[in-house]
C-alpha cells in the first residue's frame, strides 16, 4: 500500500489539525477529469485561479496553486481513466483533492522522482513526461498528500494557504 | 527589449496583428516541456516553443507569458491562435531553431528569466 505525505516544515500542527478535523468549507468547486481529453484539461485548474483572484489572493499565491493544481490535473487526464477535481475554500488556505479511477501508482517515491515518467507517446508529443509534475506539485504546496497503489484509485490532495511565502 | 524588436531578430512572423509590438518583454526561456516551463517560469516572461497545442496556450492561463515564440518554422492552426487572440498573447513564428533563436535574442541583451 502506498502513502506519501509531505508537510512543509512549520505547519505540521495546523495540517495535522485540519485533517483531523475535516471541517466544512466556506466555498467549494468541482469538476470533472476526463482520460486523455488534453482540449478540456487545464480548465478546472484556471477556474480555479480565477476565483482566488476574485477573492483577492495574492499572485505569488495564485500562481502555486494554479501550477499545482494544473500537474495534478493533467496527471489524471494523461495517466488515469479519468477523475474530479475538487476545491474547497476556508478562510486562510485552500485544500484540493483528486479522485481518479485507477490504475494507481505501484510507487509513489519512486513516482515523486524528478525525471520519472511513464507517459506514452501520445501524451509526450503534447509536451508532458518530462517527470516534474509530481514534484513541482510538491514544491508548491504547504501539505501534500497521496495514497494510491497498483490496480486501485488514486488520491492526491494538497493545501496551500494564503498567506505563505515561499 | 521591446516585442518589435524581437520579432526582427527573429526574422519572425506576427501572428496576431492587433499585437501592441511597443510591449516592453523583460526575459524569456525556452523548452518544449510543459513541466519545466511551468517549474521555470516565475516571473513575466517569453516564452520560446516547439510546441504548438492548446496545452501551450492553457499554460498562459497559469503562469505569465507575455508571448510565445513558436520556432523551427511550426505554426499553430488557427483554433490555438483564437484562443491566444482571447488571452491576448502575442504569437510570433520564427524559421530559426530553438537554439539560435534563443542565442541571436540572448546576445542582444534579453535576460534568462530567473529561475
Ligand atoms: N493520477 C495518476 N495515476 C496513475 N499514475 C500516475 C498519476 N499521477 C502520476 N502518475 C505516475 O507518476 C509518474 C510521474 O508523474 P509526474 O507528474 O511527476 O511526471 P509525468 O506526468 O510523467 O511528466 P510531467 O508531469 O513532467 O509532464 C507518471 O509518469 C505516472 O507513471
Ligand atoms: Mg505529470
Amino acid at each position: 500500500m502506498g502513502e506519501y505525505w509531505y508537510i512543509r516544515p512549520g505547519l505540521e500542527e495546523s495540517v495535522n489539525g485540519f485533517f483531523s478535523a475535516q471541517p466544512e468549507a466556506d466555498m467549494a468547486l468541482e469538476s470533472q477529469i476526463p482520460e486523455k481529453d488534453f482540449n478540456q484539461a487545464g480548465k478546472g485548474s484556471a477556474e480555479v485561479k480565477n476565483l482566488l483572484k476574485r477573492l483577492g489572493v495574492n499572485p505569488g499565491i495564485l500562481r502555486r496553486v494554479a501550477v499545482a493544481a494544473y500537474e495534478a490535473e493533467i496527471n489524471v487526464a494523461a495517466h488515469s481513466l479519468g477523475g474530479t477535481m475538487m476545491c474547497r475554500i476556508y478562510d486562510e488556505f485552500i485544500h484540493i483533492i483528486f479522485k481518479d479511477m485507477g490504475p494507481g501508482i505501484a510507487d509513489i517515491e519512486q513516482a515523486m522522482t524528478p525525471g520519472y515518467s511513464t507517459a506514452d507517446e501520445m501524451v509526450r508529443e503534447l509536451g508532458f513526461g518530462a517527470g516534474l509534475g509530481l514534484p513541482n506539485i510538491k514544491k508548491n504546496s504547504d501539505a501534500l498528500h497521496i495514497h494510491s497503489e497498483r490496480g486501485n484509485p488514486t488520491l492526491l490532495e494538497f493545501l496551500i494557504y494564503f498567506m505563505s511565502d515561499e | 527589449m521591446k516585442l518589435k524588436e524581437i520579432v526582427a531578430i527573429l526574422d519572425g512572423e506576427v501572428l496576431l496583428p492587433e499585437v501592441d509590438l511597443e510591449m516592453e518583454v523583460p526575459c524569456a526561456f525556452s523548452s518544449d516541456l510543459i513541466s519545466d516551463i511551468l517549474m521555470c517560469t516565475k516571473e513575466p516572461t517569453l516564452l520560446l516553443t516547439g510546441l504548438t497545442n492548446n496545452q501551450v496556450i492553457r499554460l498562459c492561463d497559469m503562469i505569465d507569458i507575455v508571448g510565445i515564440v513558436f520556432v523551427r518554422g511550426k505554426r499553430p492552426l488557427q483554433e490555438i491562435i483564437d484562443m491566444a487572440r482571447e488571452r491576448n498573447i502575442p504569437l510570433i513564428c520564427t524559421n530559426y531553431t530553438m537554439y539560435r533563436s534563443s542565442g541571436l535574442l540572448f546576445n542582444a541583451g534579453l535576460r534568462s528569466c530567473k529561475i
